[in-house]
């Protein structure tokens, strides 16, 4: 019984999708009206209360200077959310630029652009971050950018490669014949052919970056307090952690549950457009 | 013959990826805002008119940008990489080359650690596609992704070892280390390696399992597989002879992409548990801005991943023989 049920319940890749959905749809409302779901402002001190475990006056706890933990995961959802969506949107121009310019003019262009992307992966991307960080500042503006010209490498090769397929097709040919120009046919014919595979490898994306941002931040290199981020909440929570417990598990549950949420809907998304994977 | 054309054609891809690298890293030295030497005066604390000059020294400020890259590499071909800012005022590649042993041997055996059980758990989901195995496997793998891998490790460390003070969570050794027997050495560091180890496992395990998983499908949806079958082979032998050997494939390359993502792990993983290795030397240079070691443990990672990739496409030219003997001339 108990077996069939699992069964049943993991049945459909549907399941997976609307769970994706419902996560990824429930943080960015969260991200989004954060100021009225925090009970608290994320920076209010309050010296009477420091390190209280969670009640029902402080849902999950307050921190070592008596701020509201869940004010602060609320409003820190806004930080993950945002350095994810800019990280990806840099990521994706360059990606898309590169790629459609390598697939499309091929040879010494394609070349040079791919060594690129070679050259690229070979530095293990959390190294390549911290040493930029280090010669700039660590701020929001400078990691979302950081993370974002370092992670559209994938982003290209995925749209070279279907730019190479989509450029000998029918009608391809047939908007050249009519005479359009390469980047009207770049733009226009070809690059929305190749977005689906694209969307797919972006929502992925998102949830990298936000787990890349949370490195950071508890690494003190990313997001710096006081602005609260999930990050850092844990940076600050791991020299108290065998007092306040809290302070250690509900940020990384929130990082968990986000980058789920991006993963499951992006996988479910690939394989639903994947018409091998189709059974029955 | 065929195998020196693509060792030369290897060898220029080597030679370019090289270039680029050095070119990369020269780049983002100049990358701040005024010259290196500027940002030393004014935002490191350990810096002076003293560092200043050795700044300037080391990277040739006053001479033109291509005399200063071609010096620079002139130097770091030497494994030259100019002095430490801190303290001590040792040489980098000193500094550097006391940290290799423990983060190579950890990311040894973590990623023996990872084949040795994801190749099995990969294995066995795709023969039972479906299942129940398959499908708690699914769940873990999508758990295994979204995990954090520092979030993990601080888990690890409050259970077993504030709660149930089972392991140390901090160090290689112990602090009577010095007077322990040759069996009592090697279980104290065994003791002391077991969580960043067990850290490190888990976030490449799930990546590795579902890789695993999908080659092994797609290898079993092939003609041969349903030839060996018809032939009345047992499918002991079908799977492990005919199937594994050719699902193993595309392992060998994906070993060698995962190169940078465990050696990246090193930071995070190396800071928490306070592990002597490359990555908490990084971590540490860069929040103390020691512009020489920074640029040095860069470039050491960039030439160790590159070396990672070339093993990678050896292996597979070695134990593909259509590659490995030319069978595409015809």
């Amino acid at each position: 019984m108990v077996y069939r049920f699992l069964l049943s319940i993991f049945s459909s890749r549907y399941i997976l999708l609307s769970l994706g959905l419902f996560i990824v749809g429930t943080m960015s409302l969260v991200a989004i009206f954060a100021p009225f779901i925090a009970p608290y402002h994320p920076t209010q001190i309050n010296v009477e209360a420091v390190l209280h475990p969670p009640s029902s006056t402080y849902l999950l706890g307050t921190d070592n200077l008596g701020r509201d933990v869940f004010s602060r995961l609320v409003y820190g959802a806004r930080i993950s959310l945002w350095v994810g969506f800019v990280a990806v949107g840099i990521s994706l121009a360059i990606g898309i630029l590169l790629g459609l310019i390598a697939g499309y003019f091929g040879r010494l262009v394609d070349e040079v652009i791919m060594r690129f992307v070679d050259v690229m992966l070979c530095f293990p991307s959390f190294f390549l971050i911290l040493a930029v960080i280090a010669f700039l500042e660590p701020s929001l503006t400078n990691i979302m950018i950081v993370i974002g010209l370092t992670s559209w490498m994938g982003v290209a090769r995925l749209v070279r490669a279907e730019t190479l397929t989509l450029r000998e097709r029918e009608f391809v040919h047939a908007a050249r014949l009519g005479g359009a120009g390469t980047w009207r046919l770049l733009l226009i014919h070809i690059l929305p052919n190749a977005m689906p595979p694209v969307l797919v490898s972006a929502t992925l994306g998102v949830a990298a970056a936000i787990l890349t941002e949370s490195a950071l931040s508890f690494l003190g290199l990313g997001v710096q307090p006081p602005t609260p981020s999930w990050g850092n909440i844990l940076m600050e929570g791991k020299d108290v952690m065998g007092v306040a417990y809290w302070l250690s598990i509900f940020p990384g549950l929130s990082i968990l549950i986000t980058v789920l949420g991006y993963n499951l809907l992006g996988e479910s998304v690939r394989d639903l457009l994947d018409p091998r994977l189709k059974r029955n | 013959m065929h195998l020196v054309k693509l060792a030369l054609a290897k060898l220029l891809w080597l030679g370019i990826v090289l270039l680029g690298i050095t070119l990369l890293s020269f780049w983002i030295i100049h990358l701040a805002p005024g010259s290196p030497t500027d940002m030393q005066t004014t935002l490191s604390p350990t810096a002076g008119a003293e560092a200043r000059e050795r700044l300037e020294k080391i990277y040739g400020l006053d001479q033109p940008i291509h005399i200063q890259y071609l010096n620079w590499v002139q130097r770091v071909v030497k494994l030259d990489f100019g002095t430490s800012l801190s303290g001590d005022h040792r040489p980098v590649w000193d500094k550097i080359k006391e940290r290799i042993p423990l983060t190579l041997s950890l990311n040894i055996i973590s990623l023996v650690l990872i084949l040795g059980i994801s190749i099995p758990i990969g294995i066995f989901s795709a023969l039972y596609q479906g299942g129940l195995f398959d499908r708690s496997m699914t769940i873990f793998v999508f758990i295994g992704f979204a995990m954090p891998s520092f979030w993990l490790a601080l888990l690890l460390m409050m259970a077993l070892g504030i709660y149930w003070p089972v392991f140390p969570i901090s160090g290689v050794t112990s602090l009577d280390f010095e007077y322990l027997s040759f069996w009592g050495k090697a279980l104290d560091l065994a003791r002391h390696l077991t969580l960043p180890v067990f850290v490190f496992t888990i976030t490449g395990l799930a990546g590795m399992s579902r890789f695993m998983r999908t080659s092994m499908l797609e290898v079993l949806r092939q003609d041969y597989i349903l030839t060996a079958r018809a032939k009345g082979l047992p499918t002991r032998v079908v799977v492990f002879k005919h199937g594994l050997r050719n699902a193993l494939m595309p392992v060998i390359t994906i070993l060698g992409l995962s190169v940078p993502t465990l050696i990246g792990g090193s930071v995070i993983v190396e800071s928490i548990f306070s592990l002597p290795g490359l990555g908490q030397l990084f971590y540490h240079s860069v929040l103390a801005r020691d512009y020489p070691l920074i640029m040095g443990n860069l470039v050491l990672v960039s030439v160790l991943t590159l070396a990672g990739n070339l093993l990678a496409d050896l292996g597979y030219a070695l134990a593909d023989p259509r590659i490995r003997l030319g069978a595409g001339r015809q």
